[in-house]
């Protein structure tokens, strides 16, 4: 049947019919959706793990025992991965594993722009880049067969436009695979020196095989153009915007496999055209292999190394014409991204403001409150870096830090890498203070449960981590739970856990505001003849709350209710509604 | 076979990515190719949002660049303006009249403009400004706010009314589909 589907949800359907038994993800964008598709076939057990090097290692173990397994993550999830992955790529696999890596050009939502086709090269492993929704499919299903072919892990390369668009697909049957039965092989599959030694040269020769294999392979095509002044090499996104602005004039080798590249269809075509022409997103990656090669290539000396590429910039820089709009004249106020009306973070974080506090902060919506007004973060880094750091810092300065310096991280990314941090603390002991934003849900990546949930992917009931019992099992005294709705219990938590002689962790609870069992109060409302237009209401950076005409404003279609700005309010201008 | 590139903008939780679903599963079922290219994530928290929906006999892009858009459909007049620059000379702008202070208005930094609808259409552009918000209110709901746009964006069309009321059966659930189908009518008649 012809549908649209997201790529994401196109690779999904492309691993279902391929057979896959057994997937484990970290959600992280862009590539969230293709577990979260992948969780609605009963015939798949899926799963979120707690982060990107669990789920890899248990797709590892999946495919060892012989069923088709699946691991999804974004960029920098791959770099928490890359543990496993660089061995995977030594012991080989058993049933086909497939690994899923969206790059996230232009960072929409994300801490930077690395490229990740240089873990295929540095790991020794394939990665196919599919074009649109219809390749991600195709390729899906050809990684499996390739993996079990030649061996080893497959990388699927995404990113954001390819994983975030809908395009046309026909769906197929779903397949299962022939089966694999689970075989005890120690050399194969113990990677301690003696073993290891004995696999490098089986990765380099299926290397060497691959690239043969590309060479002759359908994904990597030429496609015909009759001006030979130049011969375009692209992939991905980059191969739909030279399509956009160049249509068939120039001949195109579309590249579906980035890694091994294939030497001699290369060196073939760059020999029919005058000038060889490299359009690829972030780094120079076929380029620098173009040049290896000898090939006289033009590629990063034309555009850019960062952010994302589109039909303009290709035409632009190809020196063709380029479509212009009209801009106003008047100025526009930016639009950022800000913490949603009723987010539990921000009463929270508010108090952090107030006490002036130093605050180390992590990968969440939380990040967010490094914005202004509330201005109330001074470093994110990665994922559960916000615990290690204040150790750091607090080792670093001492009691002059300690006093006033916090790590703030979501329940999410605590479970993902702020337990390991966690544990220094409790190890090492400095007097520091982790407030874990507990709002139970993975929150920034659109709702996905976690080990602190209780619930699984599929929402059925799971296993639920005690975030209390597990910090006092690490040895912590003092563990403290508030509601940031409450803006005195906060500054109460804050300041006695900052002022308390030994390491502390306050754990800030409630759920997300976006949740769908969770119950909103009735909008606020202003009290015109009370309120003074003070703006202290303001300083919450509330996205409901305006001030017009001298006089606070409430927007009711945004107020959940949630009285954090009455707090704050010292004529009672602003008031529960029927409290008038 | 016509092609036609329209963007839906807006802030980050009006709505569009159902706005989007409608109209890439209409195109489709009137026999073009198509392409929808959605964000999620981090700029999906209050900040501009934007959906490219791209049809034709083939699309290439998932994009919609500057100067190339035909029409664009907002849900808040200041994002309207802002992507004004991806209209065609001579587009069309299908917006709300709502209007929705983004962070620096509300802190102080700067000021929501004035006078938008007159400065798009001297800019060139074809502007259709209607109070959507008012009409989702009497359809039965604040949130169908989408769904009128998409009522008042079906004249940009020459397609059968079926052809929308199918297309709309299939994205909206059942329990709410008078409520949008009331909500679709008053945009489009409005």
């Amino acid at each position: 049947m012809k549908q649209l589907l997201l790529g994401n949800a196109a690779a999904a359907r492309g691993l279902y019919e391929a057979g896959v038994a057994v997937a484990s993800s970290y959600p992280g964008t862009p590539s969230t959706e293709i577990t979260e598709e992948l969780a609605k076939f009963d015939a798949v057990t899926c799963e979120w793990a707690p982060n990107e090097k669990v789920a890899m290692e248990v797709a590892f173990g999946a495919s060892l025992a012989g069923k088709r397994s699946f691991c999804a993550m974004k960029h920098v999830g791959l770099n928490v991965a890359a543990d496993p992955l660089f061995t995977v790529s030594y012991t080989g696999v058993n049933a086909g594993m497939v690994i899923a890596v969206a790059d996230d050009a232009g960072m929409h939502s994300s801490q930077n722009e690395q490229d990740s086709r240089h873990y295929a090269r540095s790991a020794k492993l394939p990665m196919l880049e599919p074009a649109d929704s219809a390749e991600a499919l195709g390729f899906a299903k050809l990684a499996y067969t390739l993996s079990e072919q030649f061996d080893c892990p497959v990388l699927l390369k995404m990113c954001t436009r390819i994983a975030h668009s809908q395009s046309v697909v026909e769906t197929g049957a779903r397949v299962e695979p022939p089966a694999k039965p689970y075989e005890k092989n120690i050399a194969k599959y113990v990677m301690m020196p003696a073993n290891a030694i004995r696999r490098h040269p089986h990765v380099e020769q299926r290397m060497a095989a691959l690239a043969d294999w590309a060479e002759t392979a359908d994904v990597n095509r030429v496609e015909p153009g009759a001006d030979r002044s130049m011969g375009i090499v692209t992939s991905s996104t980059s191969y739909q915007y030279v399509k956009e602005v160049c249509g068939d004039r120039f001949p195109v080798l579309k590249l579906g496999m980035v890694w091994p590249l294939p030497e001699k269809k290369l060196r073939d075509f760059a020999a029919g055209v005058d000038k060889l022409v490299i359009v690829e997103e972030l780094d120079s990656f076929i380029e620098t292999y173009c040049r290896e090669l000898g090939l006289p290539c033009v590629g990063k000396a034309l555009f850019p190394p960062l952010g994302e590429f589109s039909q303009n910039l290709v035409a632009e820089k190809l020196g063709l014409p380029v479509p212009q709009g009209a801009a106003l004249s008047v100025p526009i106020p930016a639009r950022p991204p800000v913490m949603c009306a009723g987010c539990p973070h921000r009463g929270l974080l508010y108090t952090l403001a107030r006490n002036k506090c130093t605050v180390l902060g992590d990968i969440g919506c939380y990040t967010l409150g490094a914005v202004a007004p509330l201005s109330a973060m001074e470093m994110t880094l990665c994922m559960g870096a916000s615990v290690s750091a204040l150790h750091g810092f607090n080792k670093a300065l001492g009691a002059a830090a300690e006093g006033k310096t916090v790590a703030v991280i979501g329940d999410s990314t605590f479970m993902h890498s702020g337990m390991t941090g966690l544990a220094d603390i409790a190890y090492n002991q400095s007097n520091s203070t982790v407030i874990i934003l507990d709002n139970s849900i993975t929150g920034m990546t659109g709702h996905q449960q976690n080990p602190t949930t209780g619930y699984n992917i599929k929402g059925d009931p799971a296993g639920k981590i005690d975030l209390e019992a597990l910090c006092r099992a690490m040895g912590f005294r003092r563990v403290r739970v508030v509601d940031p709705y409450d803006l005195a219990a906060c500054d109460k938590a804050v300041k006695e856990e900052l002022a308390a002689a030994e390491p502390s962790v306050i754990i800030s609870r409630r759920p997300c505001a976006l949740l769908k069992y969770v119950k909103h109060a009735p909008p606020l409302k202003v009290d015109a003849d009370k309120c003074i237009g003070c703006k202290s209401c303001m300083r919450i950076g509330c996205p409901a709350i305006s001030v017009r005409s001298g006089k606070a404003r409430i927007d009711a279609t945004l107020c959940v209710g949630c009285g954090v700005c009455s707090q704050l309010c010292k004529v009672g201008a602003l008031c529960a509604a029927g409290k008038e | 076979m016509e092609s036609k590139n329209i963007m839906i903008v807006g802030v980050g939780g009006q709505g569009s990515l159902l706005a989007s679903k409608l109209l890439g599963r209409l195109l489709l079922s009137q026999g073009y190719d198509v392409k929808v290219s959605e964000v999620h994530g981090m700029s999906q928290r209050g900040g501009s949002v934007v959906t490219y929906v791209r049809c034709g006999e083939a699309v290439h892009s998932p994009v919609i660049d500057k100067g190339e858009a035909d029409i664009i459909v907002s849900f808040e007049l200041l994002e309207a303006a802002r992507w004004l620059e991806y209209l065609r000379p001579g587009g069309q702008i299908v917006t709300s009249t709502q209007q929705i202070d983004p962070m620096p208005v509300i802190t102080g930094a700067a000021e929501y403009p004035t006078g938008l609808v007159d400065a798009m259409r001297n800019a060139g552009a074809k502007v259709d400004a209607l109070g959507c918000l008012a009409l989702a209110e009497k359809a039965g709901s604040s949130k169908a706010v989408n769904i009128v746009l998409m009522g008042r964006l079906s004249h940009c069309f020459d397609l059968p009314a079926a052809a929308w009321d199918a297309a709309l059966e299939a994205v909206v659930p059942p329990k709410f589909l008078e409520l949008n189908r009331r909500a679709f009518a008053l945009g489009r008649d409005a």
